[in-house]
């Protein structure tokens, strides 16, 4: 069997991701617009929350893929840390732009549904709070890869900052936690517990978490290979301006 | 190391090393906020814990950008960093300094500044305390803020920006402890964590300086 480490070749990379980014791009684009459309048109409407319920569809999916986002550069950056893998490292930066719109999303979201729900746009709240030190995260990072020149040099600093980030992120959760308490549900969607979301609403959020799952997936290739490619004109314009 | 500890020290208490900056401005922070929110005394003694923490905070951040900034321009960091003495040690020293001249002031003046903010009698030992046990992981997460933004030019504003988020937790805890305190409830949990945080940031946080140090001087 091949290995994974093949992909770690940018040009093999390319050459797989260029074959599935459509089908990955097209299922996306299938799967938002046909969970929106079912969950916005075709739903009934939830008997104390009304119609507002319906930016569930965008507000769950975009604050598990904000969380997963970070998960995904955690993971990216280890993996540069032991392997040296380039294409690790732009993989992870090419994520935190797209995570924090994702973040971005769900605390604008969150803000529009707890306006009728709760009474106001923004509470602080242990779960609105650690989002928006997510976002903080989010900025530092994309900040950092931003101001230092030297490719390498920002992929080693970044990684450790991400790495020294996770923790820090998941402290704060705690301590915002301790820090005061909450006015947003608990988890209501899990693996392995009983269903508490009935059915009709279940169904079209599954679909929608799909679509921004696959929507986070094509975006991620998309930007991975763009990058690959800058830095191969960047080296061949080098190359030319030697010659 | 003791030798590079008392240098640094010499270093910042010596005219030019902006010893007691940090000091005038956390001053300054406390005399602006009555200001920002109108005279009312009840109302200081409610926030006092609060902006002492949050004023001791950012007199440190400021001083952050020195611990590096200086040696690595004239070229002395990278002496330090070729010397038989490892990195992690380098950092830990500069952590350590960088308590000693502005942690340390910062928590010896926040009980006469808390007198002009009206803190309630019994908040002084929380205070304190907290402090005490707090200022060592804001000099420490500091260090590591400014090795990773030590090679940019200009990265105060960058520095900033990564090393308030990673401050939350020590604040939110250090806060907590002492305004739990000036409100006479008990305070053993949050100071607890707070020890917590600062014995782990001490013990784990400078592998992680020392890294990011060596990639910058690379």
């Amino acid at each position: 069997m091949a290995s994974v480490w093949e992909y770690a070749n940018p040009k093999k990379f390319i050459e797989t991701t260029d074959r599935i980014l459509p089908w990955v791009a097209g299922l996306a684009v299938v799967t938002l617009v046909g969970g929106l459309i079912w969950g916005f048109f075709f739903t009934p409407a939830d008997y104390r929350q009304g119609s507002t319920v319906k930016i569930i569809y965008l507000h769950v999916p975009s604050a598990l893929m904000a969380i997963n986002a970070w998960l995904m550069m955690l993971v990216a950056s280890l993996i540069w840390i032991v392997r040296r893998h380039h294409v690790s490292a732009l993989a992870a930066r090419a994520a935190a732009p797209v995570g924090a719109v994702m973040t971005v999303i769900a605390l604008v979201t969150g803000a529009i549904w707890g306006q009728p729900m709760w009474g106001t746009w923004w509470a602080w709240d242990p779960r609105l709070t650690s989002f928006l030190i997510l976002f903080l995260f989010y900025l530092g990072y994309i900040a950092l890869w931003q101001a230092i020149e030297n490719d390498d040099t920002a992929a080693d600093l970044t990684s450790v900052l991400c790495l020294v980030g996770s923790v820090f992120a998941v402290l704060s959760r705690y301590a915002v936690n301790f820090w005061n308490q909450g006015l947003h549900q608990g988890a209501s969607l899990s693996m392995d517990k009983e269903q508490n979301v009935a059915d009709v609403f279940w169904y079209p959020l599954i679909v929608c978490m799909a679509g921004f799952v696959l929507l986070f997936v094509a975006l991620v290739f998309l930007r991975t290979q763009t990058e690959i490619r800058a830095r191969r004109m960047r080296a061949l314009l080098a190359r030319e301006r030697l010659s | 190391m003791i030798a590079l500890l008392s240098r640094d020290l010499a270093l910042a208490v010596r005219a030019g090393g902006g010893f007691g900056l940090g000091l005038a401005f956390f001053l300054i922070v406390v005399v602006l906020v009555p200001f920002g929110v109108g005279p009312d005394e009840a109302l200081h003694a409610r926030i006092a814990s609060g902006i002492l923490w949050l004023g001791a905070l950012l007199a440190c951040l400021l001083s952050l950008d020195r611990i590096f900034a200086l040696d690595f321009e004239d070229g002395s960091l990278d002496l330090l960093a070729t010397a038989p003495l490892p990195t992690e040690a380098l950092v830990s020293v500069k952590a350590a300094a960088h308590w000693l001249v502005t942690g340390l002031p910062l928590v010896a003046a926040a009980p006469v500044l808390a007198i002009l903010l009206n803190l309630p009698a019994m908040g002084y030992g929380a205070l304190v305390l907290s402090l005490l046990l707090g200022t060592p992981a804001l000099s420490v997460i500091g260090t590591f803020g400014a090795a990773l933004t030590v090679g940019i030019k200009r990265g105060g504003l960058l520095m900033s920006l990564l090393v308030l988020p990673l401050y939350v937790p020590t604040l939110i805890f250090g806060a907590e402890a002492a305004r739990r305190g000036a409100e006479g409830l008990d305070w053993t949990t949050p100071m607890l964590m707070l020890a917590g945080i600062t014995c782990g940031v001490i013990a784990v946080l400078p592998f992680a300086s020392a890294a990011v140090l060596r990639v910058n001087l690379r």
